[in-house]
């Protein structure tokens, strides 16, 4: 996993979703099913990635279960980007 | 019966889960009409008990008012009980007509259209008015029917941080040519913080980026604004929200219903399309006279909404003055913060013991960590009746280490 992304979503979604600055996130913290990321805001994270890492994510590809860990958002851009 | 073992094994398994969570809801049985002093029965089976009652969403202090009542048995008199039908069969009598308009001059819109609650006018409007081409960008503190509103519409989300305009207005340009249009939605009063959706910043911004915005006051309609007309009202923002939606179940008497205000050709589309509208029965004929008479009572003079304010001051001063930590605000929504979520229920317990009913509140009602007692003053309570909860406050919050 790249360690430059992992924080770079972490900063993101501490930007963009969390009020408490001295929450710990890590690349397990649970996010969508714990209600620390509004769903309703999703798609400002898949944007941010689309844009960040010039990819195109599938609808069908950004779901709650893919977007619940940065270790598992990681994994999808990863491999989003290895089919290039 | 068809209930398998299986289904009620499940059943019990997640019911046992909620109670060793400690969100088992443990209702308290009332034995008398609603109003500043109530019977309580609690525990179930125990004596009745005279209590203060500080947690009602009863702000006027309508929902036993005499002259409401009176009105009701009139509409029950000459009406009679239900309508056996939903509004477009022969559900729709004179006096549901007249009370929309009358609601729409209240609140200062072209329209209005009343449905069996604000949860089913909130299930409504979003699926009506929008669809995928469209954006809905919501305070994430929103009521949980608007939420679910949301969540039947096919429209896109997004979401912004509590009354946070900066984080408003990044999203409205990232949104802004994505789609074709985007709604902003609140709620004008946040019920478990009691705070304001600063609707005249919300307004602008959807000016400055041709946004739309629908508000939900249902914790404002009535005594929020100089004459209670809502949260628009206060922020003098009157004509600049294109949908409000609202109860009848809170200031406006406490029975039941809810409305969709705005524009004409919204009330329209909902009569047209709005599904909760076109399959639940038209409200009943005493909640209509009723809710006439609080619209009477509340055009006459600003009486009621002036002793709330007033009560509502006067118990944060006091509460302030004895070092409870308040969410600072404005409304009668007070929320006396305690953290720890046990120390909340034990608390509430404690208060009713000594008179008082109050309710803690805890994760995931309100974030970890943020327990609290949510205080809700009435028109109806006494000078005596705050100081006699604000002694009970401190007794208690002695006793438990709060204060």
């Amino acid at each position: 996993m790249s360690d430059e992304m992992r924080d770079q979503i972490i900063e993101f979604i501490r930007d963009e979703y969390v009020e408490d600055e001295d929450m710990e996130i890590t690349e397990t913290t649970l996010l969508i099913s714990s209600g620390l990321v509004d769903s309703f805001s999703m798609v400002s994270l898949k944007m941010f990635l689309e844009e960040e890492y010039e990819i195109k994510m599938a609808d069908e590809e950004a779901t709650t279960e893919a977007f619940d860990t940065v270790a598992s958002i990681v994994k999808l851009v990863e491999s989003i980007q290895a089919r290039g | 019966m068809a209930t398998t073992n299986a289904f009620r094994e499940q059943l019990t398994t997640t019911l046992r889960q909620v109670e060793e969570a400690g969100l088992s809801k443990d209702e308290r049985f009332i034995c008398s009409e609603q109003g500043v002093k109530i019977k309580v029965e609690f525990p179930r089976g125990a004596p009745q008990s005279e209590v203060l009652n500080f947690c009602a969403n009863n702000y006027l202090g309508l929902s036993s008012h005499p002259e409401v009542i009176k009105a009701a048995h009139r509409g029950l008199d000459e009406r009679g009980y239900g309508m056996s039908s939903v509004r477009f069969i022969c559900g729709t009598q004179d006096v549901h007509n007249e009370v929309e308009k009358k609601m729409a001059e209240f609140l200062g819109t072209e329209d209005s259209i009343l449905f069996a609650s604000c949860f089913d006018a909130n299930a409504a409007v979003f699926e009506v008015l929008f669809d995928k081409e469209d954006v809905l960008i919501s305070d994430r503190l929103i009521h949980a029917s608007l939420i679910d509103g949301i969540r039947l519409c096919s429209a896109q989300t997004d979401s912004y941080k509590n009354a946070n305009m900066d984080h408003l207005e990044r999203k409205l340009k990232m949104w802004k040519d994505r789609a074709r249009h985007m709604c902003i939605v609140t709620d004008g009063v946040f019920s478990m913080d009691g705070i304001l959706a600063p609707l005249d910043r919300i307004c602008d911004l959807a000016d400055q980026y041709g946004a739309l915005v629908l508000v939900d006051d249902s914790h404002a309609s009535g005594f929020i604004g100089k004459t209670g007309r809502g949260t628009h009202e206060h922020f003098g923002v009157m004509g600049r929200v294109d949908i409000i939606t609202t109860t009848l179940g809170k200031g406006l008497g406490g029975a039941s219903g809810g409305l969709i205000a705005g524009s004409r050709a919204v009330a329209e589309m909902m009569r047209n399309r709005g599904r909760p509208y076109l399959f639940s029965n038209a409200v009943p004929p005493p909640i209509i006279y009723g809710a006439t008479k609080v619209l009477e009572l509340l055009s006459a003079t600003t009486e009621l909404r002036d002793k709330l304010e007033w009560n509502a001051k006067y118990f944060r001063e006091k509460m302030e003055a004895a070092a409870f930590n308040l969410v600072p605000g404005e409304t009668p929504i007070v929320p006396v913060m305690l953290g720890d979520a046990k120390l909340a229920n034990d608390f509430a317990r404690a208060m009713l013991k000594e008179g008082i009913y109050v309710i803690g509140f805890s994760h995931p009602v309100v974030p970890m960590g943020k327990a609290r007692i949510r205080v809700q003053l009435s028109a109806a309570h006494e000078k005596e009746h705050i100081d006699q909860a604000v002694d009970a406050f401190i007794k208690v919050g002695k006793a438990l280490g709060a204060i």
